[in-house]
């Protein structure tokens, strides 16, 4: 049984941008894609131990921060080289205007 | 004495002292500008595009139009310049897809770029990704130019490619084989080796298609438009790429002590895509070149004060390598400004003596 989890409020995540959440000793990416959506996925690329919470979103494609590996955000599918392994995604809900996850 | 080897001893020495894949020191920027910073558009790198492309239509039309005589010399060194020097920015920049906003486009200008400059553009991704992780690291990074103590005869044959050119003619003769260099296995992931195979594959149909033409003709002038420019060409690149690192630290995990920004005219500046700002791209590789001279303008404060000229970056760099030639262990280190956070001493023992 997995719980929704509280992780900020909808505008403190500007549209085409992403904030990292650490909980439980993890640590999450939260998106706001430019069609007014949200979606988590793991914090840290699968290429090397780097935090996505400081690339850059474009579209639906979050950009590493390291070596501009990409990943689609909705289905953490990897999308240019150098990663190659896919991302960990989360389900979202928003809930009385803040951004829930539910990690198991 | 350093074993650059990915490899070798130093390798695995680096990793066990924590500097491979290391947390690197930035400067402080809020998010939103860097954002700002960060932005990818198109237009830039179109008109940037259009201009090289159609610079080099005219120079190699010109040259092919005045040949044999010595007047189109000129438009030969000119177009060389272009096709040996400034296909390494453009291979550079479309590699890390910053260039343009549209992934075809980056793509496309990636792949010709690789096919001038003669490095397989699939190899060469995976490589320059470890140069981003582990930058100057002995035994790690797999793009150190110039090593320590300097080989002073490989370097100055380069500026006419004569040293990694052929090396990279080699190297694809072997991929077209089938085969991997062993250090490119360490790189370069299972799923991505036959597609360095095919790349090498199609390269040498390009290149035996120049050379038969030339042969059919009678005259070399094919090959001033293929492939010798990058020998001939090559030294703008040489020139600027030296400039990046050399007699600089190593073995340091903070860009402000093993990169180098220099002050350049306009015209290198073209040819090199603003890649003299090289702190600024080290420490940030999602700007893209049009912005490099925003994101000093914001940073500079925490860096070493820029070098003004090639020149004087060859005035400060050149006797550091001579006396590394000579053996000593010592780099070029740069005065922070007071404005600037201080580099983190403790983590940086490896690297030998400042110079001053
Ligand atoms: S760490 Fe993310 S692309 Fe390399």
């Amino acid at each position: 049984m997995t719980d929704w989890i509280d992780a900020c409020a909808t505008d403190e995540i500007d549209e085409e941008d992403v904030i990292r959440f650490d909980h439980a000793g993890r640590t999450y990416a939260i998106y706001h894609s430019p069609d007014g959506e949200f979606f988590c996925t793991d914090g840290l690329c699968t290429h090397e131990q780097v935090h996505l919470a400081e690339g850059l979103v474009m579209d639906h494609v979050i950009e590493c921060p390291k070596h501009n590996g990409q990943f689609d955000y909705r289905t953490g599918e990897a999308k240019r080289a150098p990663v190659c392994v896919n991302l960990a995604t989360y389900p979202t809900r928003v809930e009385g205007g803040r951004v829930q996850i539910k990690v198991s | 004495m350093r074993n650059y080897s990915l490899i070798g001893p130093d390798a695995e020495r680096a990793v066990a002292a924590g500097l491979a894949a290391a947390d690197w020191y930035h400067s402080d920027i809020p998010r939103k500008e860097m954002k700002a910073l960060m932005a990818r558009e198109d237009g830039p790198a179109i008109r940037d595009t259009a201009v090289l492309y159609g610079a080099m239509i005219l120079f190699a039309g010109l040259g092919t139009w005045l040949w044999p005589s010595l007047w189109s010399a000129p438009f030969w060194l000119a177009y060389g310049v272009l096709y040996g020097s400034a296909s390494d920015s453009r291979w550079h920049e479309c590699g890390h897809g910053t260039a343009f906003r549209t992934a075809w486009m980056n793509n496309a200008v990636y792949h010709i770029a690789s096919f001038m400059i003669v490095r397989n553009p699939v190899t060469w991704r995976w490589s320059h990704a470890r140069h981003h992780t582990d930058t100057i690291i002995v035994g790690r990074d797999p793009e150190i130019a110039v090593m320590r103590p300097p080989a002073a005869l490989r370097l100055l044959s380069n500026f006419f490619g004569l040293a990694d050119a052929w090396a990279g003619w080699r190297r694809m003769l072997l991929n077209a084989s089938g085969r991997l260099a062993p250090e490119e296995a360490t790189f370069i992931p299972e799923s991505d080796r036959p597609k360095v195979v095919a790349v090498a594959r199609v390269w040498v149909l390009i290149y035996a298609a120049t050379i038969a033409l030339a042969l059919w003709t009678g005259s070399i002038l094919p090959l001033m438009v293929i492939g010798l420019p990058r020998l001939y060409g090559a030294w703008h690149h040489v020139m600027t790429g030296l400039l990046q690192h050399g007699g600089l630290a190593d073995n340091v995990i903070d860009h402000r002590l093993n990169s180098r920004t220099v002050y350049m005219n306009p015209i290198s500046r073209f040819i090199y895509w603003n890649m003299n700002y090289h702190i600024e791209h080290h420490m940030f590789p999602m700007v893209p070149y049009h912005r490099l001279p925003d994101l000093h303008e914001r940073i500079r404060g925490d860096l070493p004060v820029p070098t003004p000229s090639i020149w004087a970056g060859y005035r400060e760099m050149l006797p550091v390598l001579m006396r590394q030639l000579r053996g000593e262990e010592l780099f070029l280190k740069r005065a922070l400004p007071a404005t600037a956070r201080p580099y983190r001493e403790e983590l940086h023992l490896a690297s030998g003596q400042p110079a001053e």
